[in-house]
């Protein structure tokens, strides 16, 4: 295909458009002939077992014997229950580790090495600090369950700045525990956040900042007239990616603390799990499986909407 | 300008301190494995004897040479399948356009954020009830499912902005839609279909929660599912344990520093389009 023809060629293709769509492209039904595996796959393993929870969470059910009619009861639990209640609420709170700390370090580091993202020294911080991103989270966690513990890494370097008051077992304790894993989260969480925004930067006319410059704004007028308005659509993606990671987190808790100690750190997904498996209330289970599907979905759009980039 | 050296500076600082928090975990999993198995050393403490025979052990113990092998056909059956199926219904969506296409679209869009703890309890009985749970299809098939919202997804952003000249002239020479797609398409979207691959073996790789919940025995899990198990049995050991885990870690990383380029802008395009 030469160059030049192309312009008349697709002319004539959009001249002649309803008639040629059609022969062009085959009759409908062959598209969705290509859909159909996927469609399949999708279908049975995905929106069937979908379904199932929605009914599932209406009955009374081991797992094993007769089933009984539940009506709503199983959601009034989850929401009465304290416990069960108590590890949404825990869901939420390290949304503040998982989103909050990542997206604003991120955003504060990305802002200070943007001018030296080209140089050697950054290309290699790249790969580094991706890492987190590539190891599976069990790892994550097997490593700082050993970080946090009573003779791990982070007290020693407390006591080696004279902080042997704070020493603890920190996964261990009631009132640090949930944090110790928000801490694991954020760690995970940072490159990946760092990385995203560091690119979105990237793509601002340099222009804007020289103007700016020009104008006299210093570096943090720069970042919040510039910067972060320009961001919109990458903090979007960083806010959805992490409140998503830490609604639904599993892996690292299930390492880290297992829920514990007591239920201080339990979450929606572990929950599910053990009643699900050891506790075999299935129909528990399952309401908390639908108002957690329900949670991610209902803050992932509203933060996707308010994002978007409304001028493409 | 001064200032801007300055902040170069700060920049520069600021890098190595990032590296530095990032790597520190793996120095300290590193250092401790070296340690005399049982014992419970310091976070940072270089031992005054080296244990390097922690390594052999842990690779009996946590019989590395298994797990990979698992691992491995885990992976060989989710990206194939997965690549095939979703180029396939991505080409449709994208650029075959039938009618009707956004309610497909839709369908699978409707799945991108669903958590999988959302759909565990039920597969576990659709497993069993399949006839496959223990076993790695029990992985396999629900991950390819699980995957598909995504995959179709991207692969749809790549045959939207192929140009409609293309398949215009194939068709002209005669080519029918099976054609098009295998002899014209599938091969120019090998820099889509490339991306989506390491992605999708990273998450299968890493896949935890299929792996515990569908497969009993650890070596006929994935590496996560295997490092899970390796924990359970190997918890108190703590020299032992961090040798296991970097050794677990061992493939991914090996692999991720390969193709690290690859890597790293699969994965910020990923987040982007996810």
């Amino acid at each position: 295909m030469t160059r030049p023809t192309t312009d008349t060629t697709a002319a004539a293709a959009t001249a002649r458009s309803p008639f040629r769509r059609k022969g062009l492209r085959g009759p409908s039904w062959v598209g969705w002939l290509f859909v159909l595996p996927a469609f399949a796959f999708y279908a049975v393993f995905v929106l069937q077992p979908l379904a199932l929870t929605v009914q599932y969470s209406l009955y009374r059910w081991d797992g094993i014997g007769a089933s009984t009619w539940a009506g709503t009861q199983n959601y009034l639990k989850v929401f009465t229950d304290p416990d069960l209640f108590a590890s949404i609420v825990n869901a939420f709170k390290l949304i503040v580790f998982f989103s909050a700390i990542p997206v604003v370090l991120g955003l504060a580091i990305a802002s200070t090495i943007r001018r030296i993202a080209a140089s050697r020294l950054a290309l290699v911080a790249r790969t580094v600090i991706f890492l987190p991103q590539v190891i599976p989270l069990v790892a994550a966690g097997i490593t700082w369950s050993w970080l946090l513990s009573s003779n791990g890494l982070i007290n020693q370097l407390m006591s080696y700045v004279g902080l042997d008051g704070v020493i603890r077992a920190w996964l261990g304790d009631f009132s640090t525990a949930l944090p110790a894993v928000g801490v694991i989260g954020a760690w995970v969480l940072l490159g990946l956040c760092t990385l995203l925004l560091l690119a979105g930067m990237s793509k601002i006319d340099p222009a804007l900042y020289e103007a700016a410059r020009l104008d006299g704004a210093g570096s943090f007028r720069e970042f919040f007239s510039i910067t972060l308005p320009s961001l919109r659509q990458e903090i979007g993606v960083c806010v959805t990616v992490t409140v998503i990671a830490a609604l639904a987190s599993f892996d690292i808790v299930y390492i880290a603390t297992q829920g514990g100690p007591g239920n201080s750190t339990m979450v929606p997904g572990l929950e599910i799990y053990y009643l699900a498996f050891s506790e075999r209330q299935v129909g528990l289970a399952s309401a908390l499986a639908v108002i957690l599907t329900v949670l991610v979905i209902a803050c992932a759009l509203p933060i996707q909407w308010l994002t978007r980039d409304r001028t493409s | 300008m001064i200032f801007a050296r300055r902040e170069a500076w700060t920049g520069r600082v600021l890098l190595v301190l990032l590296m530095a928090v990032t790597l520190m975990p793996f120095v300290s999993l590193f250092v401790t494995a070296l340690h005399p198995s049982g014992t419970y050393p310091l976070g940072l403490d270089w031992p005054s004897d080296p244990q390097w025979g922690n390594f052999a052990d842990a690779f009996t113990a946590a019989r590395m040479g298994e797990l990979l092998k698992s691992s491995a056909l885990i992976v060989l059956g989710v990206v194939p399948i997965s690549l095939v199926v979703a180029t396939m219904a991505g080409f449709a969506i994208g650029h075959l356009r039938m009618a009707g296409r956004q309610i497909a679209f839709l369908a699978f869009v409707l799945g991108l954020t669903l958590p999988f703890e959302g759909i565990i309890t039920p597969l576990y009985y659709l497993v069993r009830d399949m006839g496959i749970l223990n076993t790695r299809w029990a992985i396999i098939l629900p991950l390819v499912g699980l995957f598909m919202p995504f995959s179709v997804f991207w692969m749809r952003a790549h045959f939207v902005n192929m140009p409609e000249e293309l398949s215009e002239s194939a068709r002209m020479d005669g080519a029918n839609v099976w054609q098009l797609f295998w002899k014209v398409h599938v091969p120019l979207a090998v820099p889509a279909t490339s991306s989506l691959a390491i992605l999708l073996f990273l998450w299968t790789w890493n896949q935890f929660l299929l792996a515990i919940v569908l497969v009993d025995d650890p070596l006929n899990r994935t590496m996560s599912g295997a490092l899970g198990a390796f924990q359970g049995q190997w918890g108190t050991n703590i020299p032992l344990l961090c040798a296991g885990s970097l050794l677990i870690l061992g493939p991914t990383l090996v692999i991720f520093l390969i193709f690290q380029r690859r890597f790293v802008t699969a994965l910020l395009q990923g987040s982007l389009k996810g």
